[in-house]
């Protein structure tokens, strides 16, 4: 912001920005050390730790622990599963909530606000309450793929793809985003004898392109950073794992610690730097959740 | 819900649009929901030759269970009482009473929680699962300790943010970095910056106090483990609700702090009368969030500490995990989501009581 408030002059404006400055060590502090840890062996990053040489690249400084993680485990294999998980996910997700959450909305239909009402109901449901009996139960669906029909999804993209596409949250960003479009657009695109699918295709999604990012970004961050609990309870073999149980290989026996901090670099700093560039968008969509909530 | 419009009736149309989105709910939300209540009434499990059995409330009654032994002290023949060297009364063990003792049935099998003398006798509080009571206990002590920690500190950070300051968005966007990192990738990078011997916090604590403090091995350590955990899980999430909060802050009017500067008021009475009034929902919001995503805690576990040292860092989900996957009793697992729900259910209805609008 341009504009500095008056009182905000001298000393008064120094110890405002030191106070400032030193939340801020609080939070990227751990953040320069793991990438400053990934270039350094592990004697030396063990050493380094007891001064501020932990958070400077100094010494000997190698891209080795990145060849040595890629060694240890498939990490590429695990980073395109979880890109994979997350494409598919947050893809479908958009697209059937919010066609769902048009309904909802615009169009008159018997059911429509207790069915609105059940899937908002889902909100206090935390997954961690439903995760062992959705185990059992996908342990035993069906799927019919090339090979006919097999029973139990256990160890497939697609238990770790179809229970996550719709969640009561993405329906109802959609939903109070819709409520907030002008009526009259919807009105006049019927009166003009559009049916419903193009009122969706070509008056509402255009103007959706805010509550689309935030969905997306939300839902994003969902499915790549925070599948853990699920997949390590679904999926056991090694071509479908995504990468935060794949850490698994770094920390079970003796941890080797300059391999661990270049694999936790590698899956954070493509989000970060992703964050970083669309900083706003990514508040904006925090933020969105929490009006009129 | 949408307003009544002029648009005539589409039926059909309607549930086409919503029945994928509803379908795919269903089968994956609402339907294991219901079976978990199902399923805690049943000795279900993922894999067994046996057929399912109606079992009614025993699992409940096996994690629920608890009773209070008051326990007398040992007496001589004479009938004094035995004591020990420093002069304490000593006691029959506990197991004399809960291990085929014919004349308490309803205690076999059960364990001391905890105890306290009470004049020469000794109360003992036992339960039938001493790890789910330790594990319910920790769970509330991490919601109780992190809710004010995470939904205050936001609330300062976007009171801190909320100045008028050249360069003020790159502070902002620094204090929310965090958010984006999988808790996954913390919780390994916190186990390092713990440790026991060469834990970066153990180093500058060394070097703030100039040699004063003694390392700590944090998470190896039953009084410092969760707290640790505590810390670390707040430092990553508080940015998320600075953030809510800054929302927040954004919808009160301008004009009443005009007011408020006319009429004299210091800072605190401002945001007495006229911030934190005006915050009444985002509040509600906040502290649901952060109480309902409390509850759930389990990767920060699995990762550093696995529940331990000494059980101090069990957690509802996690032995709810740990039985209904790791033991693949799917019915133990589901009783303890259950009642896990049942818990977070209370605690929202009460949250949202509490911050009640008053008219």
């Amino acid at each position: 912001m341009a504009l500095v408030a008056p009182e905000n002059t001298g000393v008064r404006l120094g110890v405002r920005y030191a106070v400032l400055l030193l939340v801020a060590v609080v939070f990227v502090f751990p953040l320069v050390f793991m990438v400053i840890s990934s270039l350094k062996p592990d004697h030396q990053l063990l050493s380094d730790t007891s001064s501020l040489r932990a958070f400077l690249p100094v010494g000997d400084i190698s891209l080795n622990n990145y060849v040595a993680a890629f060694e240890r485990a498939p990490i590429g294999r695990f980073v395109m599963n979880s890109v994979l998980v997350t494409v598919v996910t947050v893809t479908c997700s958009v697209i059937l909530c919010s066609i769902a959450a048009f309904s909802f909305v615009y169009m008159n239909w018997r059911g429509r606000d207790l069915l609105l009402s059940v899937v908002l109901a889902t909100l206090i449901i935390p997954f961690e309450t439903i995760a062992i009996p959705l185990l059992l139960l996908v342990s035993r669906l069906p799927w019919m793929g090339l090979e006919g029909v097999t029973i139990g999804w256990l160890n497939t993209y697609r238990v770790q793809i179809i229970p996550w596409i719709v969640d009561a949250l993405t329906v109802f960003l959609f939903v109070q985003y819709f409520k907030d479009l002008p009526k009259e657009l919807i009105e006049a695109a019927r009166a003009e004898g559009a049916s419903w699918w193009q009122i969706y295709r070509r008056v509402v999604m255009p103007l959706s392109g805010p509550v689309l990012a935030t969905a997306a970004i939300l839902k994003s961050l969902k499915m790549y950073n925070e599948q853990y609990l699920w997949p390590l309870i679904v999926v056991q073999d090694e071509a479908h794992r995504p990468i935060m149980v794949g850490l698994g290989y770094f920390f079970q026996l003796d941890v080797a610690w300059g391999e661990l901090m270049a694999y936790l670099s590698v899956i954070s700093v493509p989000i970060l730097a992703f964050y970083l560039i669309l900083q706003r968008a990514f508040i904006a969509s925090i933020a969105s959740t929490g009006v009129k909530g | 819900m949408a307003a009544r419009s002029t648009l005539t009736q589409s039926n059909m149309a309607g549930w086409g649009f919503a029945l994928p989105a509803f379908a795919l709910l269903a089968v994956f939300i609402i339907l294991p929901f219901f079976f978990a209540f199902a399923f805690s009434l049943t000795d279900q499990r993922l894999i067994s030759p046996n057929p399912t059995r109606y079992v009614g409330f025993e699992n409940y009654e096996r994690l629920l269970g608890m009773n209070i032994l008051r326990i007398e002290p040992a007496r001589d023949d004479a009938g004094q009482i035995v004591r020990d060297a420093n002069g304490d009364p000593t006691y029959p063990r506990v197991r004399t009473f809960t291990r085929n003792n014919p004349d308490l049935p309803h205690l076999q099998g059960m364990r001391e929680w905890f105890g306290w003398r009470s004049g020469d006798d000794r109360v003992v509080v036992l339960a039938r699962d001493v790890l789910f009571m330790k594990s319910l206990v920790n769970t509330l002590t991490f919601v109780i300790a992190i809710v004010p920690l995470q939904g205050g500190g936001a609330l300062l950070l976007a009171l801190l943010i909320n100045q008028r300051l050249r360069g003020i968005n790159a502070f902002r966007a620094i204090y929310f970095m965090p958010v984006v990192i999988s808790i996954v990738v913390v919780s390994l990078l916190w186990r390092f910056i713990y440790d026991g011997n060469d834990g970066v916090l153990n180093n500058i604590l060394h070097g703030l106090t100039l040699g004063a403090f003694q390392p700590i091995d944090w998470l190896g350590r039953t009084d410092t483990a969760l707290a640790s955990i505590i810390v670390m899980s707040a430092w990553q999430a508080v940015g998320f609700h600075m953030v809510i909060w800054l929302a927040g802050l954004q919808t009160i009017s301008p004009t009443y702090y005009e007011v408020a500067t006319i009429e004299g008021a210091n800072k605190w009475q401002t945001f007495r009368y006229i911030t934190w009034p005006g915050l009444r929902n985002t509040a509600v919001l906040v502290f649901i969030v952060i109480t309902i995503q409390a509850f759930a805690l389990f990767a920060q576990i699995d990762v550093m500490t696995n529940g331990g040292p000494l059980d101090s860092t069990q957690t509802l989900v996690f032995q709810a995990i740990e039985r209904g996957y790791g033991k693949q009793d799917i019915s133990g697992g589901s009783t303890i989501a259950v009642i896990l729900f049942f818990v977070v259910l209370a605690i929202s209805l009460v949250q949202r009581y509490l911050t009640r609008e008053r008219t």
